[in-house]
């Protein structure tokens, strides 16, 4: 209900920010739709079980993205070993130890700055300090993640280490036992959410990543078991996406590897939002 | 004597475990300072050689690139104003796109629209930055090409567009927390005044939180001037000074173009180290400046 002498002036505001606001919401989902739906229809039909289940085959003209898919399965479960520990104890060191001193704000500012620094960036520091020791290797790949992940666990270890009641702490210190008693009966057992939720969202981007990989880990398509594997260099799904379309032409196992992709991120997104509905619901009772 | 000369032998251990861990979780707190201070310190070492030699403002402002040739010529500014430009014009389509949808979610939209929606802008957000790439190979530069008729779509336009896109979420989610953070008496006493909902929202949500917004925007531009990949697969990667038409080269993606090739040692790779270095002062940049609005943020609440 409009009133006053701006009448005309002020309707056709409210209109055009109401059909600005639908129009770009319209939009937005209208991307999101095409994405995904352009994605997995021109891929899943060329996905097949050869496809899965061999590996690339110049005799026989068949192509197979099983070492990439052990690549990167082999670079996930790698770089969660390291990082989990790290952020774990990045993240218990400023809520047990640290207090409110200057130390506890820097380290805050590190972890800002990495998580805005560019992927390609770390890829290029990543193949000077660890493919220069280690090859270029999935190892070399892995170690690149852990720097990436590393700010992204801490925070949401720390996240769920504030929801560790104080009176917890306090009772556990009553009864005498010692600080490191404290965090390993009371505070730990507490960041179980924070560990999950931030092992969710640091595979969803190490499956994204490319430009991180592509000079620390190569684009090798070999088949190796763990052990040879992370020491010898190997593309994973992504980098092989990037090779298959960019260097090869290859689009049908570009878009097979793209809809897997797809597939995986929306499996990704959907664990995400049902582990913050539990654990939000637990921490409830 | 003998209970309580080990009573003491056990506090002793003790004391001596707590120094241990408590050691151990500070050295595991240091290591994100650690890596910032690796990452600054070895791309300026690596950087440094090859501006040394080139001369700084040869390299900087320098219009051509051949690094290749039997006189090589190594000037980083098509590169520099690629990344300027593309950035910018991500920001000129994505933001207002993602301004919109931001104020509708936080303040018109119902319980369940916002829930599809976020998901949505969650989605967009996983989807991994080749995946970009590729849809934008096959679809947006051919799109681009016959609609205006050029030989070639991929070009600083279809790059400008994918990165429009992939700033997307980061802008939505960010502008959202900031809006949805808005106290509700504000908008009480605007509606009360007789201000429309819409007026309410523009004229009173919209600047109580606007570093909030501003921060967002912050964040795009890093995100946008950081991507690599997907921008690689669309804009041609010829080293053009910007054209929004052309064929163009990014500071991420002449980095990463021609690292595969570039021979140890050589003047090449170090150059391009040092476009790394240069991209790296840009990112701390706006690292400062986000910092900036989202400090004024948390002094105002």
């Amino acid at each position: 209900m409009i009133q006053g002498k701006n009448k005309g002036r002020r309707k056709a505001y409210d209109t055009l920010m109401r059909s600005a606001m639908l129009f770009s919401t319209v939009l937005t989902v209208a991307i999101v739709v095409f994405m995904i739906g352009y994605v997995l229809i021109k891929g899943i039909p060329n996905v097949s079980w050869t496809l899965l289940t061999t590996e690339r085959s110049y005799l026989k003209d068949t192509i197979g993205i099983l070492p990439d898919i052990l690549n990167t399965v082999y670079i996930v479960v790698a770089t969660l070993l390291l990082v989990l520990p790290l952020g774990v104890g990045a993240a218990v060191y400023l809520t047990e130890y640290a207090g409110k001193s200057r130390l506890v704000a820097l380290i805050e500012y590190a972890a800002e700055t990495l998580s805005g620094i560019p992927s390609i960036i770390y890829g290029l520091v990543g193949m000077l300090l660890f493919s220069n020791t280690f090859g270029t290797s999935l190892l070399a790949g892995a170690l690149t993640l852990v720097m990436m992940n590393l700010p992204t666990v801490m925070r949401t270890v720390q996240e769920s280490l504030k929801t560790v009641p104080q009176s917890y702490r306090e009772g556990a210190f009553g009864l005498g036992a010692g600080k490191w008693r404290v965090i390993r009966t009371v505070v730990l057992p507490g960041c179980i959410d924070g560990v999950v939720t931030g092992c969710i969202l640091s595979v969803g981007r190490i499956l994204g990543e490319s430009a991180a990989l592509l000079f620390t880990a190569g684009f090798a398509h070999a088949l190796n078991g763990v052990l040879t594997g992370l020491f010898s260099p190997g593309a994973t799904l992504t980098v092989a996406l990037y090779v298959y379309a960019k260097e090869e032409g290859e689009f049908g196992v570009a878009f097979a590897i793209a809809a897997i992709l797809m597939g995986l991120t929306l499996l990704i997104n959907l664990s995400a939002t049902l582990a913050g509905k539990y654990f939000e619901k637990r921490r409830r009772i | 004597m003998a209970p309580l000369r080990f009573l003491k032998r056990d506090v002793k251990s003790k004391r001596t475990l707590e120094r241990v861990v408590h050691g151990t979780f500070l050295i595991m707190g240091l290591i994100t300072v650690g890596c910032v201070l690796l990452i600054t310190i070895y791309l300026i070492v690596a950087g440094l050689p090859a501006i040394r030699e080139i001369g700084l403002i040869d390299f900087l402002f320098g219009k051509e690139w051949a690094s290749t040739e039997a006189e090589p010529k190594f000037g980083i500014l098509p590169f520099i104003l690629t990344s300027v430009y593309g950035t910018a014009g991500a920001i000129v389509l994505g933001v207002p796109v993602g301004f919109f949808t931001a104020v509708f979610l936080s303040k018109l939209a119902g319980k369940r629209v916002r829930a599809v929606v976020d998901t949505a802008v969650n989605l967009l957000a996983g989807i991994p930055s080749v995946v970009y790439g590729l849809v934008g190979m096959l679809v947006l530069v051919p799109a681009v090409r016959e609609l205006f008729g050029l030989p070639d779509g991929a070009s600083l336009f279809s790059a400008i567009i994918v990165l429009a896109i992939m700033i997307l979420p980061s802008i939505i989610k960010v502008s959202l927390t900031a809006l949805d953070a808005v106290p509700k008496d504000y908008e009480d006493a605007s509606l009360a005044l007789g201000a429309t909902p819409v007026e309410t929202y523009f004229k009173v949500s919209v600047p109580a939180a606007k570093s909030g917004i501003a921060a967002a925007v912050v964040l795009g531009v890093g995100r946008a001037i950081g991507e690599a990949m997907a921008v690689m697969m669309v804009s041609g990667n010829v080293a053009n000074m910007p054209s929004l038409f052309e064929s163009v080269r990014f500071l991420t993606t002449a980095v990463a173009s021609e690292m595969a090739y570039a021979s140890e040692g050589s003047l090449q790779r170090n150059a391009l180290f040092s476009i790394a270095l240069v991209l790296f002062l840009f990112i701390m940049l706006i690292n400062a400046t986000l910092n900036f609005f989202l400090k004024r943020k948390g002094e105002r609440e």
